[in-house]
């Protein structure tokens, strides 16, 4: 029977709230950068749309380590806003949050971006025409149209965001109650003796997010394509 | 009124086109690949002249020597494309109600129920435009383009995409939209009967270049264009 400790309970919770704030910080910022990329030119474009990948091709620890650098407690960015804000991510569930908001990014953005290319340009003028602004044409007519691939975009960036391992564990360690999400937690339960059950346990809760995440996120798209097409 | 003179490379040829519009259905009459879509989309603001002046009601939307250019959302004109363009994720009632919406006008029960009366739209309302004829897309998109309650409205090749039946049935609209609506419009067309129904003045497009302007005669008097 599927018996959850409180140890795995704190490590489920721990990786859902993680996931989930790492979702929806994200996905505002995923959105305008896939914006950008969809409808603007400028220079430096390619630049940016390697960095966004970037996460995709190092090595997860390579980003935690880099991650370390830079917001860590003495880190480039992580001395000023522990001193001036307060803010502190190093060994917290907030820089868990940070990581895996951060590797999840190019999973989020890329179906954002497709799914706005796909927008037909000639229905955004047409609004124009209508008297929208350009802010106005993309929150009623882009934005809407491009509703599956959003949520399509989050669902994947959030199972993403829940089975980060690498970098996390890199930049906030493995630490029960404050950074040891699902992963860690299976790893730190696989090198203890007797822990294979609850290691096990764990496997099944991940298997079983990951699934869901992923029907969930074909349902979204289906629905939303559906609404699109006037049924 | 609307006062064209405008130049703009356009790939292989240049559009250079300057025309004083005298009120109700200027017709704009060429060949396929004319201009005359491209002229539309200048006066519309969608695309930009690379010289000269739009004005409108002595209102100027363009004027590439002072660096001026009115964005489309700003010009108050109507404009009703080929192909409707109606939104597909709102149904038709919220199809007709974008433009008064976008331009923050008070409800007009009145005059809504005037443009649907006048168009045939009435029992369309909770549809969604994937469940419409070609017909029906074309009366609902002048629809929403009137409802905006624009000051000059226009028209491209409205009637192109539909079968001679469909188009025998919208044209007695464009002309009870031309006699009751007010509104003067700039018809864009290749069909020079159609154009001899609705409009009240030519403007003659070949390759770019106006070649006559002048009363509705002008379409029998001219040889059609090559």
């Amino acid at each position: 029977m599927l018996d959850i400790s409180p140890t795995e309970w704190t490590a489920i919770e721990l990786s859902l709230r993680v996931a989930t704030v790492a979702t929806l910080v994200a996905t505002p910022i995923g959105i305008a950068v896939a914006w950008l990329l969809a409808r603007r030119e400028f220079w430096g474009k390619s630049a940016l749309d390697a960095a966004i990948h970037l996460p995709l091709v190092l090595p997860p620890v390579v980003t935690g380590y880099l991650l370390l650098l830079t917001f860590g407690r003495r880190g480039l960015v992580g001395a000023w806003l522990a001193d001036h804000l307060g803010i502190v991510f190093a060994f917290r569930w907030t820089g868990a949050a940070l990581a895996c908001g951060i590797m999840a990014f190019p999973l989020l953005v890329r179906p954002i971006r497709l799914s706005i290319e796909a927008v037909d340009r000639r229905l955004e003028q047409a609004a124009s025409t209508l008297g929208a602004e350009p802010w106005r044409v993309f929150l009623t007519i882009t934005l809407p149209l491009a509703l599956p691939g959003v949520l399509a975009g989050m669902v994947l960036g959030f199972a993403k965001a829940i089975g980060e391992f690498g970098a996390t564990i890199t930049f906030v360690s493995n630490i029960p109650g404050e950074t040891q999400t699902i992963s860690s937690a299976i790893y730190s339960l696989i090198q203890t003796p007797d822990g294979d059950a609850a290691a096990l346990r764990l496997v099944v809760v991940s298997v079983v997010i990951a699934l869901v995440a992923l029907v969930a996120s074909e349902w979204f798209a289906r629905r939303a394509t559906r609404r699109l097409h006037g049924n | 009124m609307l006062r064209v003179d405008v130049s703009k490379q356009l790939g292989e040829f240049s559009l250079q086109a300057s025309f004083e519009s005298e009120g109700r259905v200027t017709g704009l009459f060429g060949a396929s690949g004319a201009g005359k879509t491209s002229l539309i989309n200048i006066i519309a603001g969608l695309l930009k002249p690379d010289r000269g002046t739009v004005a409108i009601d002595g209102e100027t939307l363009d004027d590439t020597a002072a660096n001026l250019q009115v964005p489309a959302h700003r010009r108050r004109i109507g404009y009703v494309f080929q192909d409707a363009r109606l939104f597909p994720h709102l149904d038709v009632r919220q199809n007709l109600d974008y433009g008064r919406r976008m331009n923050r006008l008070t409800d007009d029960p009145a005059q809504r129920k005037r443009v649907t009366d006048l168009l045939d739209i009435g029992g369309l309302m909770d549809r969604r435009p994937g469940k419409l004829s070609g017909g029906e897309r074309q009366r609902v998109a002048l629809g929403r383009a009137l409802l905006s309650k624009p000051r000059l409205l226009l028209l491209d090749e409205p009637l192109g995409s539909l079968d001679e039946g469909r188009k025998v049935e919208i044209l007695p609209y464009l002309v009870r939209l031309r006699d009751e609506a007010g509104i003067p419009m700039v018809y864009v067309s290749h069909d020079a009967a159609e154009l001899r129904q609705v409009a009240t003045q030519i403007v003659m497009l070949q390759r770019g270049r106006v070649t006559s302007i002048g009363g509705v005669k002008v379409l029998t008097s001219t040889p059609p264009p090559a």
